[in-house]
């Protein structure tokens, strides 16, 4: 078996085995707390340039198959694990975990004290680092991974978002006979999404409530957007810092009073720049599938599915004109936002779970609420 | 919501004996209740027979009762307490039953009491299957198809619609006898003839096979506002076939995608949903077919559960606890989590570990049941190992098992592997290995078994690098390979056994290359917070987490796994040598493997160390910790069986030297000794060969009782009327060796057993309790139901046993606490056994007297003196503590989970739990404990009557009582005559071979109410045994012994002349003692 190496900007070595792909990859490395759902992380755009660490320690187990991917393809730069599955072990299953990362040539990294990893991470904060299979010089990678370049500030959504407009129509399908079908509601709505780094269990949601679908580039103007006559407008998730994302949020602003949106998570926080908001970048994120999040107006509590290292900064937005709808409870942070008199609402977290819990499904039933209200 | 204010006082119902399915995890449930309660500012009454609890410890609720738990006693409780509210979730199914008979029988209603934590409703939804069958079709989940049928064309149409195979399950059947798995119509019709003959009602429940499907359980709680969340998630090793309780589990579950595990946790919630728990913990268990993926619903308890203790110690997620707040409604968000301080309790823990749990068997302890597995749950405990990964977890979950095996794959018979591996049983896991080391593939075993082969991948890379170790030299094994090894979970025994060597040196070579365990914590979040709980486990990882600190700190050795003869009773003494060695101002650091516990709280010690109770994981806490003391006299022989290994290694055992323990183990040191002391003891001898223990039996002449030494629970232990017993024994039933050789004692008949628990600090002796057995001696200790104070003792030989007592502590060195068991006969008192150590009874003594016992050892151990401790002894610092009413205590035997097992009582222990049962009288007492052992005595009726010769003249005084409380009597021919020869008029019935009617038919049809049926001494015929198992079958009370039917004969006095009247702990030790000597 072959060694590898993850060599991280303050100098830390954490040696282990290399699977997947022997190449080398730098990227922030991020730790994910979630235990299920590890294909869903690997496909999630908002991956784009990390490199994830598991904390659940038995990766792979249930191997990878055609229908849990939230993209065409992984976008994690690498995978940091405690060990990697030799087999895949589930009905669905189509490939080994590690096949599956490796056909798209990521790294994977095993046999790493994945604890120590993330105690270092949630002391020093998210740190840049690289994976490099085989001998090496560890300084000249530290090296390497001081390199690279950092999160803030990077625009990483035009590395990922759709060249071309396309349709999109798939409802959510079931996955065992126990599961019923649910038919999507009659497609009322015309839905234009910007794919910032769109996760297909978001469109499959969005269809579900009644929607027709056009999902178009990050940077398409809000005249192009309006002239397709949407009933509203989805901001989606996406990797990396929304400061950068000047042209977006200006775009957005322009969609502010025009048409129902709705925003999840970077779709949240360029809302929350279109607001006149600032944001700024937690210290080592929230990626995992147990967050309580307090839903002020039913007092009840969801558990959420959350992936961001960035966030909305509550003192920066106007009372008057924006109404916190939804906090975090482990750090009080803001998870949702509507503006007090246009139809716009967004979470940071992620309603559409793949992976995690599906408290907040009831989300995309508000958007079409807001739409149907907004088409009377 | 803050927590309600309307209620004062709540009522917590407990769960009762020990008993197989409902064990200890129900004492850490209900004292985490108790708690939190109490810290919210509630006050607290608590019922609950079982007195080894540390829930009925008196400083646990304001008023705690430890009275039977039925109706009657129940709603006494009630009347005189007038809580507000009764908590019914944290005492297990029987707390939940008597809450429905509470609510049912108008008690709650009538005293105004809310029943809160499970409504009344929930509870009937959640229970009766077909009012569960349809809310779970109203919410569109799936549910295995069923059907009761009376007749055979309505099985064979169902199974013609759903298919083959089909389960059977016989309607009121003991232990699912008349059941089965039907694979054709010929053997449906076959099966359900049976059934439907041996069911009381004549009904079978035909049901959709899903055997070898994946299994799985959820644990779900929600508060009052509607908030759920997922505690843990557990999937079961061993598939759907195999009790829960049974099968060995994993959490979190490692085989299904996020897909997968969303669609049960949105089925979960919503059962709770529509079952209506509003608050608190439930478990719901799911099956899924790993062809495609389909879920049915298995069940649900709207409770907390020996799962939900599991769970709670996987995750750190203090489930019971945090129930308990909820349903005095707090809301999740409003509870904080312990360990991380800074985020609230409304999230779900995820773990970055691997978490295994194995049951604990004791089939060899009931001959006659045949050891496999199926769905009625058989094991008596399990351990529950924590590590990095699942092959590191099931590693040290093997260690903790404790069951003298090595841990390796063993060699085993080649010819067993396919049928070892088909049908489930205890020995599985050993054949799984050894089929690997044969040769057998991963899908050869898969198919077999149906175990995922994600498991059965990860059991063949552990064995396959296990054997790769054979032959080589520990010098060439690198610090590379030392790493894979320890953190694939392989002990240092195991691989010192693989290559050859001695463990401590595999120890010292690992360590000279650096290899050597790490402590990593348990903190509900993976690392994404801080934790401030020091709840730790080993691991071969790269960073220590312990931070230990540097007080003056005292480690505790636990019991391990729940066995007979080894429970709950040594977990409350390590459980309270942990208050102590805080309030003497010590940190206290646990070390156990029980998930059932309350030693394995967070909360009951500074630090928890969940690891394995084996030298080496002992070992390693200890080069990390550094304590100034380690106490292995509480925890059973677990402890005691490490201690001379550690103290030769130079670790500072604290309390009786371990070499003293040794000496009153060793059979020639302490003859002697006893010699000296001009101490009397059956005469005895040893023996290492089958020749020599013949020729010792004959010298000593019979009957005598022959074990083998250093065990608990008297394993093994038999009476030998004769040589050829003795021979039988020696070949069969036991291994022994120079250095622990078979013990041999002339057994003395007839005699009357004494246990003495004593305290002692070198200088003074101070006797807690002279406990007297009602069995005869020959009764295994802990299978006698027992009297404080003695009720027929003469002054003298109490005088006797004190000054012996006080002569073998000191003799002994004791520092802590002494156990010595006694028999009288014929006034001559001799003693049978001495421990220097916490016995079983420790427990029982501390609540009758209210003296902390555990404690006051502790501080002796410390070096504190007796006289310092007068505050708690009432000044008492050298003779015998006195008691203010009469304590008894009974066992409980889960002889209804063994069918076929003759349940006559002998030398080795069988019983799982115990009662205590509190009167005026010693009647009164014995009454409430039979009830509340589940064996209540009848007030009248048929009294059935069989006696030995030698029992005849007592046969017919007792008889004589009974007849004057109403009884008629029934007798075989013998005591017939002998009882109409007395004048008592009686019917004769015939034995099982004289014709019949005859006893049995006359059990089976319902007609005895009582049987008294004494052994006839040198074996069991098999005509007594079927009279003895029919009276267990159809629950109809059996006692074979003399003493205990004049126990018998007392109670009943009691019940004609005592009004049931119930007194709580506290306000019986705050009572005037009471002075009975003489008979």
């Amino acid at each position: 078996m072959n060694q590898a190496v993850l060599a991280l900007e303050d100098g830390s070595i954490f040696e282990g085995t290399s699977f997947g792909a022997p190449v080398q990859k730098t990227g922030e490395v991020v730790f994910n707390t979630a235990i299920t759902g590890y294909q869903e992380i690997f496909t999630d755009p908002s991956y784009c340039g990390q490199i994830v660490v598991l904390t659940n320690p038995q990766i792979g187990n249930y191997g990878a198959n055609s229908s849990d991917c939230e993209a065409p393809h992984p976008y994690i730069e690498g995978l940091v694990v405690r060990e990697i599955s030799p087999v895949a072990s589930n009905w669905r299953s189509s490939d080994k975990a590690e096949h599956f990362l490796a056909q798209y040539g990521i790294p994977v990294i095993a046999d790493v004290d994945t604890r120590r990893l993330v105690r270092l991470l949630r002391d020093r904060g998210a740190l840049r680092g690289v994976i490099a299979t085989g001998e090496h010089d560890l300084d000249q990678l530290v090296q390497i991974a001081r390199n690279s370049p950092s999160m803030t500030g990077q625009n990483l959504v035009s590395r990922v978002s759709t060249a071309n407009a396309y349709s999109w129509t798939d409802g959510v399908e079931p996955v065992s006979p126990s599961e019923k079908a649910v038919a999507p509601d009659d497609a009322r709505f015309h839905v234009v999404a910007y794919d910032y780094g769109i996760k297909r269990n978001i469109l499959r949601h969005l269809v579900q409530i009644g929607s027709r679908l056009t999902v178009v580039p990050a940077d398409t103007s809000a005249v192009d957007v309006l002239s397709l006559k949407p009933d509203g407008v989805f901001l989606s998730n996406g990797p990396g810092d929304p400061e950068p994302l000047e042209r977006q949020s200006g775009e957005v602003r322009q969609l502010i009073g025009k048409v129902p949106v709705f925003g999840i998570c970077l779709g949240h926080q360029i809302l929350g720049l279109a607001f006149g908001g600032k944001t700024y970048k937690l210290k080592f994120g929230h990626h995992g599938a147990n967050h309580p999040v307090l839903n002020y107006k039913t007092g009840k509590v969801e558990i959420t599915s959350q992936n961001h290292g960035f966030c909305v900064d509550p003192d920066s937005l106007r009372d008057s004109e924006v109404e916190i709808t939804h906090m975090n409870l482990n750090d009080n942070t803001v998870e949702g936002m509507r503006h007090c008199s246009e139809p716009v609402f967004c979470v940071q977290y992620h309603p559409e779970a793949a992976p995690g819990p599906h408290d907040s499904h009831y989300l995309f039933r508000d958007f079409a609420a807001l739409m149907n209200e907004n088409k009377r | 919501m803050p927590k309600r204010t309307d209620l004062k006082k709540i009522l917590i119902i407990g769960s009762g004996p020990i008993v197989i399915g409902q064990a200890c995890e129900f004492d850490y449930s209900g004292a985490q209740a108790c708690k939190a309660l109490r810290k919210e500012g509630y006050e607290v009454v608590l019922i609950n027979s079982n007195p080894a609890t540390i829930m009925t410890d008196p400083e646990l609720a304001d008023q705690t009762y430890v009275e039977p738990l039925s109706l009657a006693y129940a709603t006494e409780v009630i009347r005189k307490e007038r809580p507000h509210a009764v908590l019914s979730t944290v005492g297990g199914q029987t707390a939940l039953n008597l809450a429905v008979e509470l609510a049912e029988s108008g008690v709650l209603e009538q005293y105004n009491v809310e029943l809160i934590g499970a409504k009344i409703d929930a509870i009937k939804k959640a229970e009766d299957r077909l009012l569960f069958k349809d809310a779970m079709r109203k919410i569109g989940l799936d549910m295995t198809q069923s059907q009761l049928v009376n007749n055979i064309e309505d099985g064979l149409e169902f199974a013609d619609r759903i298919g083959y195979p089909i389960i059977l399950r016989p309607s009121f059947t003991l232990g699912g006898t008349g059941g089965g798995i039907a694979y054709n119509r010929e053997e449906l019709v076959e099966i359900l003839e049976r059934g439907i003959d041996l069911s009381p009602v004549h009904e079978v429940l035909v049901e959709e096979s899903v055997l070898g499907w994946k299994e799985y359980e959820l644990e779900v709680m929600r508060d009052l506002a509607g908030n759920g969340i997922i505690v843990c998630s557990i999937e079961n090793f061993d598939p759907m076939g195999v009790h829960t309780g049974d099968s060995i589990t994993v959490a979190p579950a490692q085989t299904l995608t996020d897909r997968e595990y969303q669609m049960m946790r949105d089925a979960a919630l919503r059962c709770l949903n529509e079952i209506g728990v509003d608050t608190g913990g439930s478990n719901v268990q799911f099956a899924i077919n790993p062809e495609n993926g389909r879920m049915v619903i298995v069940e649900m308890n709207p409770r907390v559960s020996r799962s939900s203790a599991l769970a709670s110690k996987a995750t750190g997620f203090p489930i019971a606890k945090i129930a308990a707040k909820l349903a005095v409604g707090y809301r999740l968000d409003e509870i904080r989590n312990d360990i991380t301080r800074a985020t609230p309790a409304c999230f779900e823990p995820t773990i970055d570990y691997v978490v295994v749990k194995i049951p604990r068997w004791q089939f060899e302890k009931f001959p006659g049941a045949e050891p496999v597995l199926g769905t009625q749950m058989k094991s008596v405990g399990e351990v529950m190992a924590i590590g990095r990964t699942f092959k590191q977890a099931l590693g040290k979950g093997l260690r903790s098992l404790e069951t003298g095996k090595s841990s390796g794959a063993k060699s085993l018979d080649p010819e067993l592997i396919a049928k070892r591996l088909i049908t489930p049983n205890p020995d599985r896991l050993d054949y799984v290995r050894f089929a690997f080391t044969r040769g057998y593939t991963v899908e050869q075993v898969h198919e077999m078994t149906s175990i995922d082969p994600w498991f059965l991948r990860q059991v063949s890379e552990v064995v396959v690098l296990e054997q790769s170790l054979a032959n080589r030299p520990l010098a060439s094994i690198s610090a590379k390979e030392f790493r894979k090894l320890k953190r694939d979970g392989l002990g240092d025994r195991q691989i010192a056994e693989m290559i050859g060597a001695q463990p401590m040196d595999v120890r010292a070579a690992r360590k000279q290359l650096g290899i050597r365990a790490v402590f990593n914590r348990v903190d509900t979040c993976a690392a994404e917070f801080e934790s401030f709980t020091p709840y730790l486990y080993s691991s071969y990882e790269s960073e220590d987490e312990s931070e230990p600190t540097t007080r003056k700190k005292v480690m505790i050795l636990g019991s391990g796994p729940n066995r007979i003869g080894q429970g709950i009773e040594f977990d409350y003494c390590c459980c309270h040598a942990s208050f102590a060695l805080q309030d003497f101002g010590y940190e206290s650091i646990m070390v156990n493997c029980n998930p059932e516990t309350v030693s394995t709280d967070y909360d009951t010690s500074d630090r928890l160390y969940f690891e394995p109770l084996t030298q080496e994981e002992v070992l390693n806490i200890y080069d990390i910790e550094q304590p100034d003391g380690i106490i292995v006299q509480f925890g059973g022989q677990t402890p005691l069986n490490l201690a001379i290994p550690l103290k030769d290694l130079g670790l500072p055992i604290i309390g009786t030297d371990p070499s003293d323990i040794d000496l009153a183990e060793d059979r020639k040191l302490f003859g002697k000794l006893l010699a000296e002391l001009n101490i009397p003891s059956p005469p005895h001898g040893s023996a290492t060969s089958v020749e020599e223990a013949c020729e010792t039996a004959r010298g000593l002449g019979f009957p005598v009782l022959v074990r083998p030494s250093y065990v608990l629970g008297g394993r093994a232990m038999v009476i030998a009327y004769n040589e050829d017993t003795v021979r039988r024994y020696m070949h069969e039933a036991t291994s022994f060796s120079v250095k622990r050789p078979v013990l041999i004692d002339r057994f003395l008949e007839d005699a009357t057993e004494v246990d003495v628990d004593a305290l002692c600090d070198k200088e003074n002796v101070l006797i807690a309790g002279i406990m007297e057995h009602i069995e005869e001696a020959g009764v295994h200790s802990g299978d006698s139901s027992c009297v404080l104070p003695a009720i027929s003792l003469k002054p003298e030989t109490i005088r006797t046993i004190e000054d012996y007592t006080g002569k073998l502590a000191r003799a002994l060195n004791v520092v802590g606490l002494m156990n010595v068991q006694y028999a009288i006969k014929d006034s001559e008192v001799y003693v049978l056994e001495v421990n220097p150590r916490a016995s079983r009874t420790v427990p029982f003594v501390s609540k009758a007297t209210g003296v902390p016992l555990p404690k006051i050892a502790v501080g002796l151990m410390l070096g504190k003196k007796l006289n310092e401790f007068t505050h708690l002894t009432d000044g008492i610092v050298n003779g015998t503590l006195p008691v203010t009413h009469y304590f008894v205590k009974s066992p409980v035997f889960p002889f209804g989970k063994f069918p076929g097992v003759d349940p006559a009582l002998g030398p080795e222990m069988r019983s799982t739990g115990e009662v205590m049962g509190v009167g005026a009288s010693f009647g009164e007492a014995f009454a409430k404990a039979q009830l509340a052992a589940g064996t209540p005595i009848p007030n009248g009726g048929a009294l059935f009557i069989s006696v030995n010769d030698r029992d005849k003249p007592a046969a017919v005084a007792v008889a004589a009582k009974f007849r004057e409380f109403g009884f008629e009597l029934f007798a075989t021919r013998g005591t017939a005559m002998a009882l109409k020869q007395a004048g008592l008029p009686c019917k004769t019935v015939f034995k099982v071979n004289e014709g019949r009617p005859n006893a049995v038919d006359w059990i089976k049809a319902g007609k005895l109410n009582l049987v008294i049926y004494t052994t006839t001494g040198s074996h069991s015929f098999p005509d007594e045994q079927t009279i003895r198992r029919n009276a267990v079958t159809y629950r109809t009370p059996c006692i074979t012994t003399m003493s205990g039917a004049r126990a018998a004969a007392e109670a009943i006095a009691s019940r004609h002349r005592d009004p049931l009247r119930v007194w709580s702990l506290q306000e019986l030790h705050a009572g005037e003692a009471i002075h009975v000597t003489t008979a």
